[in-house]
């Protein structure tokens, strides 16, 4: 029996949906499991493994950035494509136009580049697929 | 015949299209496929048995499986013991071993 697959489409940008948080949990879960997951990062999604993310402080609490601890998107993206180590299970491929619109060249290591092609080809080798659009 | 998986992510007292979910779900059942609506986000709004309103209990009458993400729950505060008997708290886990079934249609909502 081939491996299973699950490829995810993804369109909100960082900080500003639950679906992010959701979607990524999905994830790591499929990965713990064993089971290779694809995403295509389309619109403002193409900015979560964004690099040039920062952490930071919480004024209003008085915390500094190491007590807040904040967590950033890209961080978990580059926890989750470690997993598998030199097989990641994880496939991360950003919309080349929607990158080139808003600039989010900067990202983490692992994330490659492509376009709804490479979606469609994902989809169809998968064992199914999942897309969470913007509201 | 398809199983199919409706992820429900919208508050039904903020979304009236919430109502697309008990109408095509309860269509699919009716028409002998197996249906789980998994209820994420704010979808769990509408999981309180003392909710008005609610459309779940007629999904849950139609035969449609419930499940509730615990995370969401935790988050918003309800506990098991204020959820309508029709629906489960499940894990995230839960969710991805639906979603990787060959025979699963997952639709986001």
């Amino acid at each position: 029996m081939a491996q299973q697959s699950l490829t995810l489409a993804l369109m909100d940008p960082p900080y500003e949906s639950a679906n992010t948080t959701t979607a990524l949990r999905i994830i790591d879960s499929a990965l713990k499991k064993g089971i290779r997951v694809n995403v295509f990062a389309y619109e403002g999604a193409v900015c979560l493994p964004l690099k040039d993310q920062a952490p930071h402080a919480n004024p209003v609490k008085g915390t500094t950035v190491e007590e807040e601890d904040h967590p950033t998107t890209k961080k978990f993206i580059s926890e989750l494509l470690k997993i598998g180590g030199d097989d990641p299970l994880l496939n991360w491929v950003n919309c080349g136009l929607c990158v080139d619109e808003r600039g989010a060249i900067n990202v983490v290591e692992g994330v490659k580049r492509g376009s709804p092609k490479e979606f469609l080809e994902m989809a169809q080798a998968s064992t199914n697929t999942l897309v969470i659009p913007t509201k | 015949m398809a199983n199919y998986l409706f992820i429900e992510s919208r508050d039904p007292f903020e979304s009236r299209d919430a109502n697309f979910i008990s109408k095509t779900a309860t269509a699919l059942r009716q028409n002998g496929s197996e249906v789980t609506v998994f209820l994420v986000q704010n979808g769990v709004l509408g999981a309180r048995k003392n909710a008005r309103g609610s459309h779940l209990q007629g999904l849950s009458d139609s035969g449609v499986t419930l499940l509730a993400d615990d995370f969401a729950l935790k988050e918003r505060g309800i506990r098991g013991d204020e959820l309508l008997p029709a629906v489960k708290p499940a894990s995230i886990d839960a969710l991805v071993d639906i979603l990787a079934e060959q025979s699963t249609k997952a639709i986001w909502h």
